[in-house]
């Protein structure tokens, strides 16, 4: 499998702190990787890097063949809508808009929106019945699942998720580790941003991240 | 998708919106009120000055010059000269016709009454007299409008009343008269025989002037007992005017100095001097003279008090698009999550503006028509409670309004706005 993103010594500064240095990270399409680390590691600045949602101080970044590293805001802006999913740990999601419109806001943004795509990834979530529910009448895990729905609508080259159950109880952390497994079979890149040792037990590949610096990388143990 | 996400915000951020509208109803309700008050006050208050008296005095043209040049007010010159009666209902006819509010004509005479030493001026007048004008119209006019301020015990008489005579509060008290009692009034006509009349005191009036020290009677027994019959020795007018201005000076001096142009502007505005030209257009031999002081008091007035006016309008608009304003920034600074997630999920900066905007404008004019609604009855209720009187509505208030619900929502917004557009979505959705 060819690499769908490499990250060649990027380093990330703000002001005087280090959050990222030398890191070199090459995922192949397909690869389910964690990255781990505990708070303050650089995950989420990582994270945002991968996302094109912040430009690395130094080092080149490589998404799907395209060096994005140099790249202005604006051309950001368009890889971010046409080759990243975005799940987030707090939702984020439109509180006036009902399930299913919350989806086609990010076809609307990408493409067009199309009312029968959204309402079928609902149902690949199982919320095809909460399709006309706005979020507030979501429990967690359905509104997380929603979350994916939403990340998976415009076909993404890579599915970036930041601490995905970290609001989540156990059931409902099983129900949206599934859809990741289910997403990886059929041939998904994902990334997990996360420090729990039990989401990262998932994936196919540990990278770990302490004070900035790269630690480890391949280790599936927690 | 952008219609649905405007409805969804619309319908299901009720509260919110709901605020939103109201602050700028609130808003732009007082700003509609203030408005229309302001533009209408300058007729507001000048119907309230012609309360306090006439601003033009028409007399005979030869009596007039003998006045201005000698200052003589009586004797041979002065008191042969009349205006004719019949002629009367035509300064009702003029350009400015809906700018006199009221006039009375008047005819003054010395009587000799019967119990009394000294002779005594009488005044004829109109009280309320019912004109059918030239034009179809009728009008009512006379001196129970012209000087309301007048305190009358009992009640105004009628100009039919052939046998009855007001007197005046400073002549009763000297004379102990009062309502009810009989007078013997004796005169010498204009042919130099004597008349009779018996009269009786329909009421005593307080004018706080020198008619208190004399008698009111109706304009027609005047005439017949001064044998004058049709003739009247000076009118006082009433009318709505302009504040004057350098060319209403000039053309005061002389009309004749202006140019063509400049005629037509003097013409056609409602200065006192314009006014007072066309009754000299109408009344044969006449001079309406207007009476400087009133018309200069009351254009000071006026001036002074559209000012006031005006500054508690711009004042009322600064406090109502601060509130507001401050109201639809606070609006768009609560949605930074959510604008964070828009550039996260690739929507542009226009695409992101425009649905914030749209939302915001679409809370705002709903505002801004309620708004504008209750501002009518506020207006009302303010000249009703002020000038005891309807504001009228001007239509020129709508434009003026649309653009501060434009102005202010726009000015409130794109600050805010520009500011979340700025931030990356990375500072909002996790704090970095």
């Amino acid at each position: 499998m060819a690499n769908i993103l490499e990250l060649q010594d990027v380093c990330m500064t703000f002001g005087q702190v280090k959050a990222l240095q030398d890191i070199n990270l090459s995922v192949r399409e397909g690869e389910w990787v964690a990255i781990m680390g505990s708070s303050g590691s650089g995950k989420t600045t990582m994270m945002n890097i991968i996302g094109c949602m912040n430009k690395a101080t130094s080092g080149t970044v490589i998404l799907d063949g395209e060096k994005i590293s140099r790249l202005n805001a604006k051309d950001l802006t368009a890889i971010r809508r046409d080759k990243i999913g975005l799940i987030f740990q707090q939702f984020f999601l439109i509180s006036y808009l009902t399930a299913v419109e919350n989806i086609m806001v990010a076809q609307y943004y990408h493409s067009m929106a199309d009312e029968q795509e959204a309402l079928e990834a609902l149902e690949r979530v199982g919320l095809g019945h909460r399709a006309r529910h706005l979020p507030r009448q979501l429990s967690g895990g359905e509104q997380q699942r929603l979350c994916i729905a939403r990340a998976l609508i415009n076909h993404p080259k890579i599915i970036l998720a930041d601490e995905p159950t970290g609001n989540l109880d156990e059931a409902n952390q099983n129900a949206v580790m599934d859809i990741f497994h289910q997403l990886h079979k059929q041939g998904s890149t994902i990334i997990v941003v996360t420090h729990s040792p039990d989401v990262g037990s998932h994936a196919d590949r540990i990278v770990r991240l302490e004070f900035g610096h790269m630690v480890s990388d391949g280790e599936k143990k927690a | 998708m952008f219609f649905r996400m405007i409805f969804g915000a619309v319908t299901r951020q009720k509260q919110k919106l709901l605020i939103m509208a109201c602050t700028m109803a609130l808003g732009i309700s007082l700003a509609t009120a203030m408005l229309n008050v302001m533009l209408d006050v300058g007729d507001k208050v000048n119907q309230e000055l012609k309360t306090y008296g006439a601003n033009i005095m028409v007399e005979p043209r030869g009596a007039s010059i003998l006045s201005d040049l000698y200052g003589m007010t009586e004797g041979s010159g002065v008191n042969d000269k009349f205006l004719r009666e019949e002629e009367l209902p035509r300064i009702k006819t003029i350009f400015w016709a809906f700018n006199i509010l009221d006039f009375t004509p008047y005819l003054d005479i010395k009587v000799s009454v019967k119990g009394v030493s000294e002779q005594v001026t009488m005044l004829g007048t109109w009280f309320s007299k019912h004109l059918d004008l030239p034009t179809g119209e009728s009008v009512d006019v006379g001196i129970k409008n012209l000087k309301s301020w007048w305190d009358i015990k009992n009640s105004w008489m009628e100009d039919e009343d052939e046998h009855g005579v007001m007197v005046g509060a400073t002549f009763a008290a000297k004379n102990k008269l009062k309502e009810g009692d009989s007078l013997e009034i004796t005169a010498t006509d204009a042919n130099g025989g004597v008349q009779k009349l018996d009269v009786t005191i329909r009421a005593v009036y307080y004018a706080g002037d020198n008619e208190d020290d004399g008698i009111l009677a109706p304009l027609a027994t005047v005439q017949r007992i001064a044998g004058l019959e049709g003739k009247v020795r000076r009118v006082e007018v009433s009318a709505l005017t302009t504040p004057e201005n350098d060319l209403a000076k000039r053309a005061a001096q002389n009309p004749h100095s202006l140019s063509h142009d400049e005629w037509e502007i003097w013409y056609c505005t409602a200065y006192v001097s314009a006014i007072a030209y066309q009754i000299d257009e109408v009344l044969t031999d006449s001079r309406a003279k207007p009476v400087l002081q009133v018309a200069a008091s009351e254009g000071s007035i006026l001036e002074k008090t559209q000012l006031l006016m005006l500054l508690l309008t711009i004042l009322s608009l600064a406090c109502s698009a601060l509130a507001i304003s401050n109201l639809v920034t606070a609006n768009v600074m609560e949605r930074s999550t959510e604008i964070g997630l828009l550039k996260a999920l690739g929507a542009s900066d226009g695409e992101i503006s425009l649905v914030v905007l749209t939302e915001m404008l679409f809370a705002t004019i709903v505002g801004g028509i309620i708004g504008y609604v209750c501002g009518l009855g506020l207006a009302q209720v303010i000249g009703h409670t002020v000038f005891d009187a309807a504001v009228d509505l001007k239509l020129l208030v709508i434009p003026i309004i649309a653009l501060l619900v434009f102005v202010v929502t726009l000015g409130g917004s794109l600050p805010a706005i520009h500011m979340l557009l700025r931030l990356k979505p990375t500072e909002v959705l996790h704090g970095n």
